[in-house]
């Protein structure tokens, strides 16, 4: 076994314990941990696959540093206005696809149902992570992920990340 | 039929619409046959979505699908997309090239050219002299109904209209000039995003010509301490009242508009500051000082340009309240990687996660869920006035476009909303 799959095997639990608390800080509203589960030097972005699958850039969001997280949680907080909701992430078994040094890549399926006031919850953004993690130092960090969605229909607007 | 019983919406003015315009499924159908269908062109894409020839792209035309394609001599065109032989729907991708021309409807395989001609049909004389068509049958009575196309700046619009005027009196000189302002050299796109609000199409196109709500609704600028209350601004509106371009300058002056954080108006001061200025950094890249462009062209699609975004926001209007909005985003075709890359932070911005301007999607919904139920009631459009002004400057305080959009839709509508009253339908 290579040294780079050995990294990969190690990485699997690692990666999928990651992402179940992931998904778990943004549903239970703790968006100012957000931001500190990516390194500094970071990208992240919410892309339509339409885009993806024809070689275009554009995403609705597209963050490249931890400031620009940062930033837009206090956007959310105190400037921007959206239906209240609850979103709910369910996120599938991460598949390994690549190591370099500390760093591995992976992807895994997501769908975030959301809950409005009306008491209905909907399936709101359906997708896959393609992720680079950033193994460095014990801990799991994010050194890019872009979450594609197949829902290209966004309901009404995206405001809480993906 | 007395004030007190009359089924409201013809009496609507530009000042004072009655809500039922929102939610009526009479209006809603009358709309598709007198502005969609009706003396106006709609907008069906970019040119640049359409490079090569063979080039096609799903698009509408209020509710209708239409596809607009690249013909193989480099004409463009425009049909709906439904079979002349049972209605089917024909393209059944959003985008896409055809390369050799044919659009072959699934279910018995009809096929057309790029310009909407029937070319094709499977067993036309029968089998072994069973069956088909009568010898009187004659394909050129059987293609794709077709729209009119024109293109302006690099934009494609169609109409069903046979009569209407040329693209370029519809749009107008001021509503030229704009645009050439955007489509100064050739675009290449950058790609897509789809919104679906459930609110009617009106409320969108309300809230694009509303420059009133800017710094009360959307309040990300103030939050972090940006509010340039020293900027130019002006909102045109052309003659009918249907299309309006918004704009807004630096001022005159010495201030250093790459540098949000110095130019923040020290009153409006937030507590908040952004960690990452990059977000909203400005290169000016067009020879005036406009910062924001937005250009709402009747009935159905916006040009803008806010920082370095470019978009065209196009309307679907797929119910009373369901409307879909599409955001093209684009940039210019000699742009490096670095300089895409500023045109994808800055459109963090805008678009359904848009830091300055999400909340309208909010705004629409929040105008079709308090109107329910409100037929027969009034809005109140009198801020700044209550005529329809060629030019407004400041704007701001004033809701002098929404009053013109108003005024063009009454002046398609009016009769048929008068017919509807009569009838007791809305």
């Amino acid at each position: 076994m290579s040294v780079a799959a050995e990294v990969a095997q190690v990485a699997q639990s690692a990666i999928d314990d990651f992402n179940a608390a992931y998904g778990l800080c943004l549903d239970d509203d703790r968006l100012e941990q957000w931001p500190t589960l990516f390194v500094d030097d970071c990208l992240y972005q919410v892309i339509a696959r339409e885009n993806v699958d024809n070689g275009l850039p554009a995403a609705v969001m597209y963050c490249d540093s931890k400031g620009m997280l940062a930033d837009r949680v206090v956007a959310l907080r105190k400037a921007n206005v959206f239906p209240e909701h609850f979103n709910r992430h369910l996120i599938g078994r991460a598949v390994i696809t690549g190591a370099e040094g500390n760093q591995v890549s992976a992807e895994a399926s997501y769908v975030v149902f959301q809950t409005r006031n009306d008491g209905e919850t909907r399936i709101y953004n359906a997708g896959k992570y393609v992720d680079w993690f950033d193994l460095s130092g014990g801990t799991v960090r994010l050194k890019s992920r872009t979450c594609i969605y197949d829902t290209l229909r966004i309901a009404t607007l995206l405001a809480t990340p993906i | 039929m007395n004030a007190e019983t009359m089924p409201v919406a013809a009496g609507s003015e530009p000042t004072a619409v009655d809500y039922a315009v929102y939610h009526s499924q009479a209006i809603f159908t009358a709309e598709q046959e007198n502005i969609f269908r009706g003396q106006t062109w709609c907008y069906l894409g970019l040119e640049a979505e359409l490079a090569n020839s063979g080039d096609f792209r799903s698009t509408h035309v209020g509710n209708t699908p239409v596809v607009v394609t690249r013909a193989t001599d480099g004409t463009i065109h425009a049909w709906v997309n439904r079979c002349a032989h049972k209605g089917a729907t024909v393209c059944r991708s959003l985008r896409g090239n055809q390369a050799d021309g044919a659009f072959v409807c699934v279910y018995h395989q009809w096929a057309y050219d790029a310009t909407g001609a029937l070319v094709g049909v499977p067993f036309r004389r029968g089998l072994k002299g069973v069956g088909g068509y009568s010898k009187e049958f004659n394909m050129a009575e059987h293609s794709l109904e077709r729209l009119r196309v024109e293109t302006f700046g690099g934009l494609v619009f169609g109409t069903f209209n046979p009569t209407i005027a040329p693209l370029d009196d519809f749009l107008g000189p001021v509503m030229r000039k704009y645009i050439q302002r955007v489509f100064q050299r050739p675009v290449k796109v950058l790609g897509y995003a789809r919104q679906f609000m459930a609110g009617n199409w009106k409320l969108y196109s309300e809230n694009s010509r509303d420059s009133y709500h800017g710094g009360l609704l959307h309040l990300f600028y103030p939050t972090f301490g940006i509010y340039r209350q020293s900027q130019e601004s002006a909102g045109l509106v052309s003659d009918e009242g249907y299309h309006t371009v918004f704009t807004v300058s630096k001022p005159k002056g010495d201030v250093d508009y790459g540098s949000f954080g110095d130019e923040a108006n020290r009153e409006m001061q937030g507590e908040a500051k952004l960690q990452d200025e990059r977000l909203l950094a400005f290169r000016p890249e067009i020879a005036d000082d406009v910062g924001l462009h937005i250009q709402s062209i009747f009935p159905s699609v916006v040009v803008q340009q806010i920082q370095n975004t470019l978009a065209t926001r196009q309307i679907v209007p797929h119910g009373t309240d369901k409307t879909e909005l599409v955001w093209t985003y684009f940039g210019y075709a000699d742009d490096d990687d670095e300089t895409t890359r500023h045109r994808l932070r800055n459109l963090n911005l805008v678009g359904p996660s848009g830091l300055i301007s999400m909340e309208d999607g909010e705004a629409v919904e929040l105008c079709q869920q308090g109107t329910i139920g409100a037929e027969g009631k009034r809005s109140f459009v009198e801020m700044g006035g209550d005529d329809v002004r060629p030019s407004y400057a400041p704007m701001g305080m004033d809701e002098n476009s929404v009053r013109g959009f108003w005024k063009g839709y009454l002046g398609l509508m009016g009769n048929a909303l008068a017919d509807l009253a009569a009838e007791g339908r809305a």
